[in-house]
């Protein structure tokens, strides 16, 4: 993966507005963060092949946060904390915020066929 | 001496972690090990330092890692096809089922899995505990012994000191090397097992010094 840029991921949002497509989204801090600290609370969340269809999306952000909406009919899909991305070779818009370890803290991800 | 061994764990690297000195000495001795290994460790956090998987190509990567560190301990492999982090949510019975198919086919002598509910991680207490429900259900007098692992914080307050203690010393390379195997997440799993800063280049070193032995409980089965 690259270090988001704005523009770029922009566009591909775009070219997801409007379709069915398919999400994964997930934030984690492992199932060991309490067990390496005790005081660290073990926390995460995963949905993977929502389907879903937005009507507009937008990344905001700069440096090395930034954050996904895409706008559905009923509600929204969000993603805080996201400093990379790629489209992979199966045309899925893959975007994910890793610390500074390099593991994942967030992922957003779409397409069009199902993950 | 062992006739077959059959370790049990979902990740790619537990094996490494928790049970590869021990694999080592008893592939030394010319004994069979099969590894039944639960998912392919899909929601890894770690990607590598600095980071080379997705979460979409992390399960192909890992899968790889688990097949070139089966190869380092000269053992058999089977992937079992379950999904990391979920392991728990599945009809366990009919996971216990599953590994009794290849107990049954295998017949070893001695089982190594997680110790259900001490072994930190959600799918190391399912899966553990589906293979010792797997292994209760063998008749009595083809039932292997089970090594079961612990190390959740607190453990040897509640379970008490664990009779199974291997000295992995003199296999501490060929651990090292099947830790390493796990590219994605060797430096990861190490920094938090050795509490040290790790690099690329001290992590080899800090390794070698780190493991010294691996421990077990022998899990008593209640004659019924």
């Amino acid at each position: 993966m690259k270090p988001i840029d704005m523009n770029e991921v922009q566009q591909h949002i775009d070219e997801f507005a409007g379709k069915k497509v398919f999400i994964h989204l997930e934030t984690t801090n492992g199932a060991y963060a309490n067990h390496v600290n005790e005081k660290a609370y073990n926390v995460g969340a995963f949905i993977r092949n929502a389907q879903v269809t937005y009507e507009h999306g937008k990344i905001k952000g700069a440096g090395t946060a930034y954050r996904v909406g895409l706008k559905t009919e009923n509600g929204w899909v969000y993603a805080e904390g996201l400093n990379a991305w790629e489209m992979d070779d199966e045309n899925r818009l893959l975007m994910a915020g890793h610390d500074r370890e390099g593991r994942l803290m967030v992922a957003l991800e779409i397409s069009e066929t199902a993950f | 001496m062992e006739k077959h061994v059959v370790v049990i764990f979902p990740h790619p690297d537990d094996e490494a972690f928790g049970a590869a000195g021990t694999i080592a000495k008893f592939r030394e001795a010319g004994v069979p090990v099969t590894y039944l290994c639960g998912t392919l460790g899909e929601m890894g956090r770690n990607m590598g330092n600095p980071t080379f998987a997705t979460r979409e190509s992390l399960p192909e990567i890992r899968k790889k890692e688990l097949q070139d560190a089966c190869k380092v301990m000269d053992v058999e492999l089977k992937m079992l096809g379950y999904r990391d982090k979920v392991l728990e949510f599945e009809d366990l019975s009919k996971v216990s089922d599953h590994l009794k198919g290849f107990l049954d086919e295998i017949q070893p002598s001695l089982v190594i899995t997680h110790y259900p509910e001490y072994a930190v991680h959600p799918d190391h207490n399912a899966l553990g505990a589906a293979a010792i429900d797997a292994v209760s259900k063998m008749e009595e007098s083809i039932r292997p012994t089970v090594w079961a692992q612990a190390f959740m914080r607190g453990y040897q307050e509640i379970l008490g000191k664990p009779d199974v203690v291997q000295d992995i010393r003199p296999f501490v390379k060929t651990k090292v090397k099947t830790i390493l195997c796990h590219a994605s997440q060797a430096q990861g799993v190490l920094g938090n097992v050795t509490g040290e800063q790790l690099t690329e280049e001290n992590m080899e070193a800090i390794a070698m010094e780190h493991f010294k032995e691996e421990t077990f409980y022998t899990w008593n089965f209640k004659s019924i």
